[in-house]
């Protein structure tokens, strides 16, 4: 089998045709990008004003939990049923899946800010705009970026799994290989998949040092992590 | 019951099956490596990246790994059950530790003072004062184990995601539909027998809410 998944890997046309490897890892990347990239323009100035006004911030956190139970193949399979084939269902499901993550990390992040430093804003005189943007969103750096690196990867898997309702992408390997009895065109792909992932989370943590303040380097954790002790995480009261 | 051509119930059975085993196995495995990571910081070092790692790969690339791993059939239910006991001891060992972590120190000292050995002091002290933050990592692993079990069905492993793929070939949106709803259901009904679990493992914390 290992000979067999070289030779999947090795063979000519997996290198240069239109569905070879870089083909679709660029067409995986790109689904990534479009769903994260729209879903973080719609999530994280929501999840900052909800943070700011502190209304409506335990729901946020209760739908996105209460999301991990629904099931992505389900939502995919869903939305091209209601919606047709190309790439705008799937896309939109991908899209689903990713505001919750960042409408967390984005609303526990402003509204973690620092309460003394927020009333020393407001007591200088600082507007309620300047405040959120100056004082809040700063200190909301580390949580934002933990909701859109678990949103991404969530993505990335669940891009996969598209795979199955006619997207591109390195789904395509596992879901075509299988039903064609390919187990090394199937094993290939997964394990493109995986490094792929594995690839995207370390360049996403290396970005969040890179714009975390501070020597010491909050660690960045996702904001659904059960268990952090309340040292390293403010709770919003 | 029959519904869509199916037994429903068949297919709710094995998807119980398919999240309460890993979360169970998960747990106990997870049990001493949690530990292990609460005691040594080097071991945490390790533990906790390599338990990120596995999570980040997805479930459907995973899936499809085992049976060249363990060389079961490739289409075994076993290969969904290993794929999501590998997710439930990755999410756990860092909850483990976490909740082994919540203990407060001045407990632990003070047990050790009034003669607690180490296995007493770990039984009979500090696991039962993790339980509430380790009740909210196994409701997460839980439910999240829950959902991924739906993507057994791309390999031909039943489960109320048989009904999402079955429904998609026969364009069949009420299908779909039943295998959501079902899923999700599930998770929650199990997500609360968990959280009730928790809450009758820690009377003393039920007492202080004056509940």
């Amino acid at each position: 089998m290992l000979g067999r998944l070289l030779d999947w890997f090795t063979a000519p046309a997996q290198w240069s045709s239109g569905t070879g490897i870089p083909t679709r890892v660029l067409e995986h990347l790109g689904y990534t990008l479009l769903a994260v990239v729209i879903a973080a323009v719609i999530a994280l100035p929501l999840g900052a004003l909800i943070g700011h006004t502190r209304r409506g911030g335990l729901a946020v956190v209760g739908v996105a939990n209460g999301l991990r139970a629904v099931p992505e193949i389900g939502v995919l399979v869903l939305f091209v049923l209601l919606l047709g084939l190309g790439l705008l269902p799937p896309t939109l499901a991908l899209v689903l899946l990713a505001v919750p993550p960042m409408l967390a990390g984005a609303y526990s992040g402003v509204a973690g800010a620092d309460a003394g430093a927020v009333d020393a804003a407001r007591g200088m005189g600082m507007r309620e705009h300047q405040i959120l943007l100056q004082v809040e969103v700063p200190a909301a750096v580390p949580l934002v970026l933990g909701g859109v690196r678990f949103a991404t990867l969530q993505v990335v898997a669940t891009a996969t799994i598209a795979a199955y309702v006619g997207l591109g992408g390195l789904g395509r390997y596992i879901i075509d290989g299988f039903s064609v009895r390919d187990y090394p065109q199937v094993l290939g792909g997964a394990l493109v998949v995986a490094v792929l992932s594995i690839v995207v989370e370390l360049v996403l943590q290396g970005l969040g040092r890179l714009v975390t303040p501070g020597p010491g380097r909050v660690r960045i954790t996702s904001p659904f992590a059960p268990a952090d002790p309340p040292t390293s995480r403010p709770v919003p009261s | 019951m029959r519904a869509f051509g199916y037994e429903i119930d068949e297919l709710v059975v094995d998807h119980v099956l398919l999240a309460v085993v890993p979360v169970l196995l998960g747990l106990v495995i997870a049990l001493p490596l949690g530990w292990w990571a609460h005691r040594s910081r080097g071991a945490r070092r390790v533990l906790v990246p390599l338990s990120g790692a596995l999570y980040t790969i997805p479930s459907l690339a995973l899936i499809v790994f085992i049976p060249v791993l363990l060389a079961t059939p490739i289409l075994s239910p076993l290969n969904v059950l290993v794929t999501l006991t590998i997710y439930a001891v990755a999410l756990l060992v860092r909850s483990v530790a976490e909740a082994l972590d919540s203990v407060s120190d001045t407990v632990t000292t003070a047990a050790v003072a009034v003669g607690y050995r180490p296995t007493g002091l770990l039984l009979g002290v500090q696991l039962p004062l993790a339980v509430p933050v380790l009740t909210a990592g196994v409701r997460v692993a839980s439910v999240t184990t829950f959902s991924m079990v739906t993507v057994g069905a791309l390999v031909g492993v039943q489960s109320l995601g048989t009904l999402m793929t079955d429904g998609f070939q026969q364009d069949y949106t009420a299908m779909v539909v039943t295998g959501i709803v079902g899923s999700i259901a599930l998770a929650f009904v199990f997500d609360a027998l968990w959280l009730g679990l928790g809450r009758s493992l820690t009377p003393w914390s039920r007492a202080r809410a004056g509940v």
